[in-house]
C-alpha cells in the first residue's frame, strides 16, 4: 500500500518537474493531456469498453484562456500531494475544493470558484498522470446502498449485508479495498432507484431469490461501479441492471458496461461488458400493460434519444435500436414504479422473477 | 302625437368636421399643450419636405418658436419650396380634409390631409387669431399674404386678409400661427422631432429657433436628393370593397375591362378577361352600371386571383449611407450599422424597412434602448408600446447581440435603434399617424433588419469588448506568478524565488505573443 501511495506522490511531483523543466528552457510551460470529450472516446469492439483516444490538448501558462486552469491544476496537484498522499489522509471532492478555495492577492479572482471547476481539475490530473481518484485519495458522497447474503470486510470490520435492517450497507465512495469474505447469492440486481430498492427489501426479494441488490440514486457513482465489477469479476455472479424505461435509463446502463465518456480513461477498472439490462423494456410496456401509464416524450427527451442511439456502443446493438423505436413511436417513457399499477409487490412477485426465469434481457 | 323616432328627428343633423374636430381633437394628436405644439411644427415641416420635394429642391427650412405668455406661443415655419398658387392658399390652409395626397397612392409625409389646418383650427379655437400665410411662387411673382380662419360651420375659408407684399425670398411658403401650447424638453418634445427629422432627411438644413431664444442649425450632409417616389395605381389586393366601389363610380374608364386594366396596377388584358368571365360579368359594361352584387363578386374575385405583386419602385428609401450620415452628425456614437431591406409588400402595398443601430460614445449607459421609429421619413414620437416596430424589437433575442434585455422587453446599453419604413400607403393604427399596425409582414421585415444589424454590432462588441478583457488578462499575470511558482515549489520542493524570477523573465518574452492573440484552445 505504502509503495502505492509513494507512486502517486511521485507521478504528481513528475508533472511539476515538467513545467519546471519548461520554464528551465525559457519555453511557455505547457501540460499536455488526452482530450476527454465524445470526439475523442472510441468504442473498443473487443474489449466493449470505452476508450480515450489519442487526440492531446495542451494547456498553457501564458495565455489568457489557460492561464487560470494552468494555476488551478498545479494547485490542486500540490495539495493532493502535500495534504493528501504525503501525509496518507483520505479528503472528499468537496473538501478538496475549500482547501483550493482562495482569493489570489491583489484581485478579486478565486482560484477556484465552485466544485464543479476542482472536480473537474481532478479528473484532468487522473488523465494526466494515469492514476485513479481512488489513488489520489479523494473520495466523493457515498450515494449508494447494498443488501443481500454478503459479508465483507471493510477497514477491518467484518459487516454482513444481510443483517442490517431496511437501509443495508452504506456502500462507500472507494470500494478497491473492500474484501468479500463469503457470497452465497447466484446473482447482482441494481437498480437506479432507491425506492425500489426499498421496495424489494421489504418484500424480501434478495432472500426469497438469493440475491445482492444494489441501488446508487440517480447516475452510478464509481464506487458502485467498481463494486458491481468486483463482484462480476472476482465472484462470477452475474450483474443485472434496472432502470426506467427511458432514454436515461438506457445510457445508466451502457455506463456500468462499457463506460462513460467523462470517465473513459478509468474503463478498465469500472466496466462491466457482461452485464445484462433487465427492464424496463419497451417490450414490457406491451407485455404488461404499461401504455396507459407512459409520460409523453418532450423535446429534451427527443433529442437524447436521437444523440445516445448513434452512440458508436449502441449504433450497432438491433435489440437496442428497436427499443429506441418503439420509444419514438410511443412517444412515451416508463418508470419503473409504474409496475405498482398491477399491484404494490408486482415488481417482486412476478415482473423480475418471470424476466429472470425467462433470461428476458438485452444484451 | 308624434312618435318617438320624429321626436328624435328634431335632434338630429349633420355634424361639421370643424365641429367633430373641436370636440374629438385627441383623435388627431391635439390632446394637451405640449402635444398640440409638437403636432402643429411636425405637420408644417412635413409639408415644407414634401413641397421641396415636388420641386426637387434642397430643403432649407427655418422653423422658430417664441413664447408669448405662459401657455401662449407664436410658432413660425418657412421654406424655399414651390409655393402655393394663390387661389389654393386659402383651401389648403383653412378647409379641413382639403388636399392632394389624399386621392393618391405616393409615398409621401402627411398622407391623410388633415394636416395643417387642423393647426389652424386649433390656433383659432384657442386664441380667437386668424394664421398668417405668405407664399410665392416664382422670382417675377408677387408674394401673397393672407390671414384665415375657418367657418367651423361650413367647413369653409375664411379670408381676413390677402394682400400683396415685398419678399426678400424668391420662392417659398411662410406661416405663422398663434396657439395655446406648453413648450417642453424630453423625448416628445419639438427638439426631439426636429432633430430626428434631421437624421432621416441628411438632404434638408434646418435653423431652429426654440422658445429659449437659442439657435440650433442642423447642416445637410449631403446634395443628394432622395429618389423621387413614383405614384403607382392601387394593387388589387390592397383595394376594400368600399373602395372598389367608388373607384367604379369615378372611373374614366367606359367598360369594366378597361377599367380593371387601367385603374389598377399589374392587371393587363386577359387577367382582366379571365376575371370578369369568372365572375360572369360582360366585358362591355360599363362599371357605373354594375350592380351591388356584381361589385361584391368582382371585389371576391379579385381577392382570391392570383396577381403579380405591385412594382415597388415607387419607394424612395433613404439608402443605408445616408442614413448611418445622418446618424453621425446628429448622434454621437463609436460605432454606427444601418442597413436598406429589399422592398417588399403587404396587403397589396409596397413597403420596404430601413434600420440602423448607434452605439457606445455618448449616448446614455443607463437604462432601455432609445428607439426612433420613422414612416416616411416622419418621426414618431408617441404611441412607441402599440407600435409594430417595437414588438419586433422586443421580440427579438439582443442578448445574442450583445445588449441587455429581460424577457420580451426593449434592450438596456447605449444603444439608439433606428427604424423606417417607407411605404405608399403606411397603416397607422389611429388618425394621430403615431404607431404602425402589426401587419405579419411588417414585423418580420423589421425583425430581419434588426438582425442584419444586430448580427454587425454584436461582431463590433465581440471585438472591441474582448480586446479590453484580453488586456485585463495579460495584467493578471503578474498576479499570477508568485501563485503559480508557489504551488509548483510545493510540488517539487524547488525554491519559490528561482521559479518565480524565471517566470516573470518568461511573461517578458511571451508579452507580444499574448497582446496578439485571442486565446483559442489548442489541439
Amino acid at each position: 500500500m505504502a509503495q502505492k501511495k509513494n507512486k502517486s506522490s511521485e507521478e504528481l511531483k513528475n508533472l511539476g518537474l515538467k513545467v519546471i523543466k519548461d520554464i528551465d528552457k525559457n519555453k511557455n510551460p505547457t501540460i499536455t493531456m488526452p482530450i476527454r470529450a465524445l470526439s475523442n472516446i472510441l468504442f473498443n469492439e473487443k474489449t466493449k469498453t470505452l476508450e480515450l483516444g489519442n487526440k492531446t490538448s495542451n494547456r498553457v501558462f501564458f495565455n489568457v484562456a489557460h492561464a487560470k486552469k494552468f494555476l488551478q491544476t498545479i494547485e490542486i496537484a500540490s495539495i493532493l500531494k502535500k495534504e493528501l498522499l504525503d501525509t496518507g489522509k483520505h479528503e472528499h471532492l468537496r473538501g478538496v475544493f475549500y482547501i483550493a478555495k482562495r482569493t489570489v492577492p491583489g484581485t478579486d479572482i478565486n482560484i477556484v470558484d465552485d466544485q464543479t471547476e476542482s472536480d473537474k481539475i481532478i479528473e484532468d490530473l487522473e488523465v494526466i498522470t494515469g492514476l485513479s481518484r481512488e489513488e489520489l485519495h479523494v473520495s466523493a458522497n457515498k450515494m449508494g446502498s447494498l443488501i443481500g447474503n454478503l459479508i465483507l470486510e471493510d477497514s477491518g470490520d467484518t459487516i454482513d449485508c444481510s443483517k442490517l435492517g431496511r437501509g443495508g450497507y452504506s456502500v462507500p465512495s472507494i470500494t478497491d479495498e473492500l474484501t468479500f469474505k463469503k457470497v452465497n447469492a447466484k446473482y447482482v440486481l441494481y437498480m437506479e432507484k432507491a425506492a425500489i430498492f426499498e421496495r424489494l427489501n421489504e418484500d424480501k426479494f434478495w432472500q426469497k431469490n438469493n440475491c445482492i441488490l444494489v441501488t446508487s440514486q440517480g447516475q452510478t457513482t464509481r464506487g458502485i461501479r467498481r463494486l458491481l465489477q468486483r463482484l462480476s469479476e472476482e465472484e462470477k455472479l452475474p450483474i443485472y441492471v434496472l432502470c426506467d424505461g427511458d432514454i436515461y435509463g438506457a445510457y445508466i446502463y451502457s455506463v456500468v458496461k462499457y463506460g462513460s465518456i467523462a470517465l473513459a480513461h478509468a474503463s478498465e477498472r469500472l466496466t462491466i461488458p457482461n452485464c445484462k439490462y433487465i427492464g424496463i423494456t419497451m417490450d414490457d410496456v406491451v407485455k404488461y400493460d404499461l401504455k396507459k401509464q407512459l409520460i409523453k416524450l418532450d423535446e429534451k427527451d427527443l433529442a437524447r434519444i436521437k444523440q445516445v442511439s448513434q452512440y458508436d456502443w449502441f449504433k450497432s446493438n438491433k435489440d437496442w435500436q428497436k427499443q429506441f423505436k418503439m420509444m419514438k413511436e410511443f412517444n412515451g417513457k416508463v418508470e419503473i414504479q409504474s409496475l405498482a399499477t398491477r399491484g404494490v409487490s408486482f415488481i417482486s412477485e412476478k415482473y423480475l422473477p418471470e424476466k429472470i426465469k425467462n433470461k428476458d434481457f438485452l444484451e | 302625437m308624434t312618435t318617438i323616432a320624429e321626436e328624435l328627428a328634431k335632434h338630429q343633423k349633420v355634424i361639421s368636421i370643424s365641429e367633430f374636430f373641436t370636440r374629438n381633437r385627441h383623435l388627431l394628436g391635439f390632446d394637451n399643450p405640449a402635444r398640440a405644439l409638437l403636432m402643429t411644427v411636425k405637420e408644417a415641416v412635413d409639408n415644407s419636405l414634401d413641397a421641396c420635394a415636388e420641386m426637387k429642391t434642397l430643403p432649407e427650412i427655418i422653423i422658430q418658436i417664441s413664447e408669448l405668455s405662459e401657455s401662449r406661443y407664436k410658432i413660425v415655419v418657412e421654406d424655399n419650396g414651390p409655393g402655393i398658387v394663390k387661389e389654393q392658399i386659402p383651401n389648403i390652409f383653412a378647409k379641413l380634409l382639403y388636399g392632394s395626397k389624399f386621392h393618391r397612392l405616393r409615398q409621401s409625409r402627411g398622407q391623410q390631409g388633415i394636416g395643417i389646418s387642423a393647426s389652424v383650427l386649433y390656433s383659432q379655437l384657442t386664441t380667437g387669431k386668424s394664421t398668417k400665410i405668405i407664399s410665392k411662387i416664382g422670382t417675377k411673382k408677387p408674394a401673397h399674404h393672407f390671414e384665415l380662419k375657418i367657418n367651423t360651420k361650413t367647413n369653409e375659408p375664411e379670408i381676413e386678409k390677402d394682400e400683396i407684399l415685398d419678399w426678400e425670398k424668391s420662392n417659398g411658403t411662410r406661416i405663422e400661427l398663434e396657439l395655446e401650447a406648453k413648450y417642453q424638453k424630453g423625448k416628445q418634445s419639438v427638439d426631439e422631432y426636429i432633430k430626428q427629422t434631421a437624421i432621416v432627411n441628411p438632404h434638408a438644413a434646418f435653423i431652429y429657433t426654440n422658445p429659449e431664444k437659442e439657435k440650433i442649425e442642423f447642416p445637410r450632409v449631403t446634395n443628394k436628393l432622395p429618389i423621387e417616389a413614383k405614384e403607382i395605381k392601387p394593387h388589387p389586393h390592397g383595394t376594400e370593397l368600399g373602395t372598389l366601389m367608388s373607384m367604379l363610380q369615378d372611373t374614366r374608364a367606359r367598360t369594366i375591362q378597361q377599367f380593371l386594366q387601367t385603374d389598377f396596377c399589374r392587371i393587363g388584358a386577359s387577367l382582366a378577361k379571365n376575371i370578369l368571365k369568372e365572375c360572369n360579368i360582360i366585358e362591355k359594361t360599363n362599371p357605373k352600371n354594375l350592380t351591388n352584387e356584381q361589385a361584391e363578386l368582382l371585389f371576391k374575385t379579385l381577392q382570391a386571383t392570383k396577381i403579380i405583386a405591385p412594382p415597388t419602385d415607387c419607394l424612395s428609401p433613404i439608402g443605408a449611407d445616408l442614413l448611418e450620415k445622418g446618424l453621425k452628425k446628429e448622434i454621437n456614437a463609436d460605432f454606427y450599422v444601418t442597413t436598406t431591406r429589399t422592398p417588399t409588400v403587404y396587403r397589396g402595398m409596397p413597403f420596404q424597412i430601413e434600420a440602423g443601430i448607434a452605439y457606445g460614445g455618448e449616448i446614455d449607459k443607463e437604462g432601455a434602448v432609445r428607439v426612433m421609429r420613422f414612416a416616411n421619413r416622419v418621426p414618431l414620437l408617441y404611441q412607441q408600446g402599440a407600435c409594430s416596430i417595437t414588438e419586433s424589437i422586443t421580440e427579438t433575442n439582443w442578448k445574442q447581440y450583445g445588449l441587455q434585455q429581460s424577457g420580451n422587453n426593449i434592450p438596456t446599453g447605449p444603444a439608439i435603434i433606428l427604424i423606417h419604413i417607407s411605404s405608399v400607403w403606411v397603416p397607422f393604427t389611429s388618425e394621430a399617424k403615431e404607431a404602425i399596425a402589426h401587419y405579419p409582414e411588417i414585423i418580420k421585415e423589421v425583425k430581419l433588419a434588426l438582425q442584419e444589424c444586430g448580427r454587425k454590432l454584436a461582431s463590433y462588441i465581440r471585438k472591441n469588448v474582448k480586446a479590453k478583457e484580453n488586456k485585463d488578462k495579460i495584467n493578471l499575470f503578474e498576479k499570477y506568478i508568485p501563485e503559480l511558482a508557489n504551488s509548483l515549489a510545493n510540488l517539487t520542493d524547488d525554491k519559490k524565488e528561482i521559479i518565480q524570477d524565471k517566470l516573470k523573465k518568461l511573461l517578458k518574452k511571451e508579452l507580444p505573443t499574448l497582446e496578439a492573440e485571442n486565446g483559442a484552445e489548442k489541439e
